[in-house]
């Protein structure tokens, strides 16, 4: 006996469809079903929608037989087993398709650069977004903007001249993964939001350091060709780990000392705030970084050497440039003096001395947390730019 | 390799170009050498398929009514290749508003209908042919004409005539039974505020047309039964081809036939629209 629907009144102007495809998705092709309706002209609009969606149509009296057409399910395909499993290599064809879709087989094929799991993801991704997420503030409320500069224009102009060579630091920070992302399958969509998260953090960076030197009627300071070149270099790396390990582990954990030395030694509350935000958005950039390394080190312990052999390279190719700008080695050491005393500056000095050491010191730490021999871990930090970043 | 097969179609929308290169390259995948001509009207389209610039030529139903009548005129016949599943028994609705004081084609005595394109089978000539059989004569006719000579498949005619009714301009006007439903879908009809006052005999619509000398050429004819058989081995189940079948609106390609161009025969006699030998003889025709 066939399946019989009632679509009442409903017209196939009104979506009357839908009630027949329901019904219809319950029979084999080629079986029929029975419609009854009281709409004006319903057979008429029926024989009409079966005629495009290729089903057979006939009007017994005041019902209708439908004839199921060709089965629509061969087109399409479950590629990726569940939402949440990930594919070692998330195929072209999958596409824009939200993971775990049924995807139509013929679908256009997206070449995404990085599709293969081992090459670009991590296991904590969805947790780092998370903690990304929690973690996000708005620099109009958590920064009190309004105080006035009580310090001398001395270390004000310390203070524009180290945030002017941060703004091109997080220029960089932006832009690399931004080069990325583009590039991700959207498959890995953890990955995906993690590094669009990251890139809204250098954004507001690049905002709040901007409004910083702007803050008592300043105009950025110096940018040395030094300086670009050593970021440059970042912006030229095309392999995601590599970048990963330069940029993230190495350059912005190495921030992260300089923001805490900023914290320490800013002469106004509203830098101290924006070193403190700032360093923790760091922070979470190098855990990424850090994860996603380890994990790719521990099922391929040879990628160290390409590792190793990539921070070579970058030594080799800044070996003629100056390093850090001297204005800011010079801003630094105003700062921690406090004022331009001798003694003072002697301080100053030291503290700077330390906060280099302090940076070494991390550098080391991460480095051999991947796994590399204190020899290794050792050569990697004494070769990292001397541009911190 | 030499193109020995060469298509006629009519570029109503850009589109038409999509579908011919993609069939193009299913046929070149099959070894089959294929080429196509694209024309601006079905009227040049026809004339090309009597001086033997193309070997077939895909055919509105009015353009075969014409190249039937032109064939038979000169002893030269032609003949026909498949049609689409979807080309196949439509029909053609009368829609009004809802709440307009109009419930059968009666109540149409003076009132404003809305008709597609000057040269549309489906939303003028077979409409007329409908109405003159029902004995509906003192209406006001609305004609809007876009792109004359391309037979009113590109629907504009039709969709201007709907926003005319929704806008109060005419009292009802003629559409495809699925264009009413794709109009519907798409807001250009609002939904549930329109009603169908009158349906029309089933008709056919699109079909391939094929030259005389392909009819009487067994080489040729060998060339169109390939070209036939390689249509009908088109699978939606296929997703290489799946898209061409998309594009071009059908689920199957199924043998032709020519009964239901009949209905439109008789009403291109009664509107005076082509002679017995395929002569336009509609002085306000423009293409």
């Amino acid at each position: 006996m066939s399946q019989i629907i009632d679509i009442e009144d409903l017209g196939f102007d009104s979506g009357a469809h839908i009630l027949v495809k329901q019904c219809l998705a319950s029979v084999a092709p080629g079986q029929d079903i029975e419609i009854r309706g009281q709409a004006a002209e319903w057979q008429t609009q029926a024989a009409a929608w079966c005629r495009t969606q290729g089903h057979g149509f006939k009007r017994v009296d005041d019902r209708a037989l439908i004839s199921k057409g060709i089965e629509d399910k061969q087109r399409w395909i479950t590629t990726s087993t569940s939402a949440t499993e990930l594919l070692d290599v998330a195929s072209p064809g999958l596409g824009l398709a939200a993971r775990g879709a049924c995807v139509e087989i013929g679908s256009p094929e997206f070449k995404f650069r990085f599709d293969r799991r081992d090459e670009i993801s991590t296991s904590n991704a969805a947790e780092l977004y998370q903690n990304a997420i929690n973690a996000q503030w708005n620099p109009n409320i958590a920064i009190d903007w309004s105080q006035p500069q009580e310090h001398s224009d001395t270390l004000e102009t310390a203070v524009v001249q180290l945030l002017t060579y941060m703004v091109e630091n997080e220029n960089a920070a932006l832009i690399v993964p931004a080069r990325f992302l583009g590039q991700v399958h959207p498959h890995f969509r953890e990955i995906q939001a993690l590094l669009s998260i990251q890139i809204a953090d250098e954004a507001r960076h690049i905002d709040v350091f901007n409004r910083r030197i702007a803050l008592f009627g300043r105009t950025p300071g110096l940018s040395t060709a030094g300086g670009q070149s050593s970021l440059k270099t970042l912006l030229d790396e095309s392999q995601f780990g590599i970048s990963e390990f330069l940029l993230s582990v190495l350059g912005e954990g190495t921030f992260v000392n300089l923001l805490q030395f900023l914290r320490r030694f800013a002469p106004d509350q509203a830098t101290r705030k924006i070193a403190l935000l700032v360093a923790k958005d760091e922070s979470r950039h190098v855990a990424f970084g850090m994860s996603h390394l380890a994990e790719r080190l521990e099922s391929d312990p040879d990628y160290r050497s390409t590792l190793m052999a990539a921070v070579r390279a970058r030594y080799d190719s800044l070996a003629a440039t100056a390093g850090l700008n001297e204005e800011v080695f010079d801003s630094l050491v105003i700062l921690a003096a406090g004022s331009l005393s001798p003694d003072s500056i002697a301080t100053g000095f030291k503290e700077v001395q330390k906060l280099l050491k302090d940076m070494e010191e991390g550098r080391l730490y991460r480095v051999q947390r991947l796994g590399f021999s204190n020899a290794e871990a050792t050569e990697i930090s004494s070769l990292h730019t001397r541009n911190f970043m | 390799m030499k193109n020995n097969f060469v298509l006629g179609a009519v570029a109503y929308a850009p589109k038409v170009v999509t579908i011919w290169e993609g069939f193009k390259e299913y046929f070149k995948e099959h070894d089959f050498s294929f080429d196509y001509v694209l024309f601006s009207s079905y009227e040049a389209q026809n004339e090309a398929l009597f001086n033997g610039i193309i070997h077939a030529a895909w055919n509105s139903p009015l353009a075969w009514v014409r190249a039937e009548r032109i064939g038979r005129a000169l002893n030269t016949p032609v003949s026909f290749g498949p049609m689409r599943d979807s080309d196949q028994d439509l029909t053609s609705v009368l829609v009004a508003r809802k709440n307009a004081a109009i419930v059968t084609v009666a109540d149409l005595e003076a009132k404003t209908i809305g008709f597609g394109a000057y040269d549309s089978p489906q939303a003028r000539l077979i409409p007329l042919h409908h109405l003159q059989k029902a004995g509906v004569k003192s209406f006001k006719s609305r004609c809007f004409d876009v792109l004359g000579g391309k037979h009113g498949d590109h629907i504009g005619g039709e969709r201007l005539a709907a926003v005319a009714l929704m806008q109060n301009e005419v009292d009802a006007c003629w559409m495809i039974d699925s264009n009413y439903q794709a109009f519907s879908s798409d807001g250009t009809l609002t939904a549930g505020e329109t009603k169908i006052i009158a349906t029309t005999e089933a008709y056919d619509h699109c079909i391939f047309t094929m030259a005389p000398r392909v009819t009487t050429d067994p080489a040729l004819q060998s060339v169109s039964q390939k070209f036939t058989e390689l249509l009908m081995a088109m699978k939606w189940s296929d997703p290489k081809v799946r898209h061409l079948l998309e594009l071009e609106g059908l689920k199957e390609w199924r043998p032709g036939r020519t009964q239901g161009f009949q209905q439109l025969s008789s009403a291109v006699d009664e509107q005076a629209f082509y002679d017995l030998k395929g002569n336009i003889i509609e002085p306000n025709y423009r293409y």
